[in-house]
């Protein structure tokens, strides 16, 4: 393992400490915790915006905290949830009265210790809503498994449900709002090579040499397939397919795109990616209403991509262009 | 039998010196089947738990377990530090003001564990977790009215040993389907040492 860190068991305060120094105007750790705060929460008169997961998954989701997005990013170790009472610290410290959401990604850990949390606060007088967010089409949903997993779709989920606090809406809006982009957004990754938890010192999954994972989720998860490298063209065939097929877009829909990239791969390349995207909408009389190409849910030095879509209306179009200023993404 | 403070503190010393001696075991399962930290952090937060409630003195059962319900909940992580800490947690609130507890009383302070372990877990019997040996062990004490830990201790054995057999349907592992079949599920298995703990505990 070949990596700029000091000590394997310490990467998550390291990294909290250098985040924190750097941005000291918008930013702060609450002290004790894996808990990075707006430096002006809470903030009176907004529902407060609380998100999170294992770290490794950097922008996500500390990078996503300042005005028009979260209010806190609750960073749990590489690739493992948060605890309850670090969840619950965020709460405490970004509700003003006016309730707080919780965005958790669709993993049990996580959805089980952010519910926790829920429960803690609710105990203490905190109003708290909670949205699941399940975008990955990879793997199936039903009732009787733990359902589609949460990737970089979540992002848009910030993006809207934090926009709508800002403007003061109550609890129960900007829990629908993130509702909305939940059923409306679809995305599905790929993986070119392996990543290294650091606690663990090797790769969690391997691949050969001209070796793909297609389908595979941000912890290297299983997809639907190990296969032949292709083309990038083939490659974002494949994956846009699959979310097209899932959600059923018509002539004149408008989206957002995201072409992400996990850790490790060069932007020129999902740019390339977006190249066979953008021709395959417009081919479809699928209108795009904005790209957003980078690295915003990454899985520590993956290489690979994945493509998400959202399903836009006139009422995610405002939020989505709505201002926003955090490190990861400004609007 | 009498369960007091005493013999509350024993059952997680014990239960703390088994998860210590299993650790690569359990972490072994859930490499298999799952993301592999399950050992590690079962043994961080029972290590927790022992040095926390050592010297504390407790007036009653309800504090006892309240403080073990939120030591496992801080330090034990993932998925297992929720579903435990729940447990512990509604057996705090069954045994809250106690200062012993009958067999009676502590097989509905179990009872209320499972329902917590199921409500947090949203697992039922069957879908390879370790509710398929907190159900069957708990079907068993009911039905006894009394505490027969070392037969209930046998009995969680037996059906560690038959989720192997089983297709995981929740937690991690439900993305590996079938090929989740032929490997222990690492909850059941740490279930199984908390039985066997507590017959140590209160039969020697």
């Amino acid at each position: 393992m070949k990596k700029l860190i000091n000590d394997p068991n310490h990467v998550v305060n390291d990294m909290l400490e250098g985040m924190a120094a750097a941005y000291p105007n918008r930013l702060r750790r609450l002290p004790g915790t894996n808990v990075i705060v707006r430096h002006d929460a809470p903030v009176k008169g907004k529902v407060g915006v609380v998100s999170g997961g294992g770290s490794g998954h950097e922008p996500a989701h500390a990078g996503y905290v300042g005005k028009g997005m979260l209010d806190a990013a609750v960073c749990g170790e590489v690739f493992t949830s948060p605890t309850p009472d670090q969840v619950l610290e965020a709460i405490k410290a970004v509700d003003s009265g006016k309730g707080v959401l919780l965005i958790i990604k669709n993993y049990t850990g996580d959805v089980m210790n952010f519910e926790m949390a829920a429960e803690l606060a609710e105990a203490e007088g905190i109003n708290v809503a909670k949205v699941i967010v399940n975008d990955d089409v990879a793997v199936e949903d039903s009732t009787f498994t733990t359902g589609r997993r949460g990737i970089a779709g979540t992002v848009f989920v910030h993006k809207i449900a934090g926009a709508l606090a800002e403007r003061g809406a109550s609890l129960e809006e900007v829990e629908a709002a993130a509702k909305k982009v939940v059923q409306n957004v679809r995305s599905m990754g790929m993986a070119l090579t392996p990543c290294t938890v650091p606690a663990a010192g090797k790769p969690g999954f391997e691949l050969g040499e001209n070796e793909i994972e297609v389908g595979i989720g941000i912890h290297g998860e299983p997809g639907i397939e190990k296969t032949a490298i292709k083309t990038a063209d083939e490659i974002a065939e494949t994956l846009l397919n699959k979310i097209l097929d899932d959600m059923k877009l018509e002539k004149g829909d408008r989206v957002a795109v995201m072409i992400n990239g996990l850790g490790a791969t060069p932007l020129m390349e999902l740019y390339i990616v977006n190249k066979k995207v953008s021709e395959m909408l417009e081919e479809k009389q699928i209108r795009i209403h904005e790209t957003f190409v980078g690295e915003y849910m990454t899985s520590l030095e993956m290489a690979g991509c994945s493509i998400s879509l959202l399903k836009l209306d006139d009422s995610l179009i405002e939020l989505l262009d709505a201002p926003a200023d955090t490190i990861a993404l400004k609007k | 039998m009498a369960f007091g403070v005493e013999q509350a503190k024993r059952w997680m010393s014990i239960a703390n010196d088994h998860i210590q001696q299993q650790k690569q075991y359990l972490t072994e399962l859930d490499q298999a089947i799952g993301d592999g930290d399950h050992g590690l952090n079962m043994a961080r937060g029972f290590q927790e738990v022992v040095e926390k409630i050592a010297s504390a003195n407790y007036e009653d059962l309800g504090s006892l377990f309240k403080d073990i319900s939120m030591t496992l909940i801080a330090k034990v992580g993932g998925a297992s530090g929720p579903l435990y800490g729940t447990a512990f947690l509604r057996m705090s609130l069954a045994l809250a003001g106690k200062k012993e507890a009958d067999d009676k009383e502590l097989i509905a302070a179990l009872e209320a564990a499972l329902d917590g372990i199921k409500a947090r877990g949203k697992a039922n019997v069957g879908e390879k977790t370790m509710v398929d040996v907190w159900e069957p062990v708990m079907e068993f004490l009911r039905e006894k009215e009394s505490l027969q830990v070392k037969e209930a201790a046998l009995l969680a054995k037996e059906k560690m040993e038959h989720t192997k057999e089983l297709e995981a349907k929740k937690g991690r592992a439900a993305y590996l389907g079938k090929r989740s079949v032929g490997h222990i599920d690492p909850g059941s298995a740490s279930s199984h040492l908390l039985f066997a703990a507590l017959a140590e505990a209160l039969e020697g």
